[in-house]
């Protein structure tokens, strides 16, 4: 399990490649998020956290994923700080014997990484600075894990 | 007792702060809101509608309603936005 925040990029090749290792391995899938241009105006985006309960937060959830699905890995990796239009904000990775668990855990970690993990962003275009607001639907995401 | 309590995101500009801390004589998560709120507007300013404020003790997301016992940190934020 690797779980890591930071403000440096990432690289993606070699995180999957980490996760292709062992002969049991059927199943690598990865999820990459990247910063986008909202309406072609915006500078860069600010990603805040919470030192010390981002770490904690995606490392249970993390856990709750390998506990759920015979996983052979976890990946997840979130980014800091300001991020320019394209930049990758962060990736899950799952791997497996069948597809079917790597697909669902990465589904999983991207739920609740959305609304459980201690990240807020800020768009800052050239009209101004405002914070993103979470979706009802980012909650409510969730339900269709708490059988 | 004295408490560390954190601000996040637009809390924190709010506020104008992103830590302090507080001695209060509070039970709950909910008092400690109401004691931070009649201490000045901004305080009031921040938690004005608490549907969009969320907290945390010692870094687990708790209910407001939670006693805070021997918790060293609150942390206030809005709703989290990762991914």
């Amino acid at each position: 399990m690797r779980v890591v925040v930071t403000d440096a990029d990432f690289d993606l090749k070699t995180e999957v490649e980490a996760l292709e290792e062992g002969a049991d391995t059927g199943a690598v899938v990865t999820f990459t998020g990247r910063v986008r241009d909202v309406a072609g105006g915006l500078r860069h985006m600010e990603i805040e956290h919470y030192p010390g309960m981002t770490e904690r937060a995606l490392t249970t959830i993390a856990e709750q994923a390998a506990d759920r699905w015979p996983l052979s890995g976890v990946t997840v990796i979130h980014r800091h700080g300001a991020l320019e239009p394209g930049a990758r904000i962060m990736m899950v990775a799952t791997a497996s014997r069948h597809r079917d668990a790597a697909f669902a855990a990465a589904e999983f970690l991207m739920d609740y990484l959305k609304s459980r993990a201690p990240f807020w962003k800020k768009e800052v275009t050239s009209d101004g600075a405002d914070w993103v607001a979470s979706k009802e639907s980012d909650e409510a995401a969730l339900s269709r894990w708490s059988d | 007792m004295k408490i560390q309590v954190l601000y996040f995101a637009w809390l924190r500009e709010r506020i104008g702060l992103g830590r302090e801390d507080v001695d209060t004589e509070a039970a709950t998560i909910a008092e400690l809101v109401e004691e931070l709120r009649a201490r000045e507007d901004r305080y009031a300013a921040a938690f004005s509608d608490m549907t969009t404020v969320r907290a945390a003790l010692d870094q687990e997301l708790v209910a407001l309603d939670t006693p805070l016992g021997q918790a060293r940190e609150v942390a206030f934020f809005p709703p989290m936005t990762g991914g």
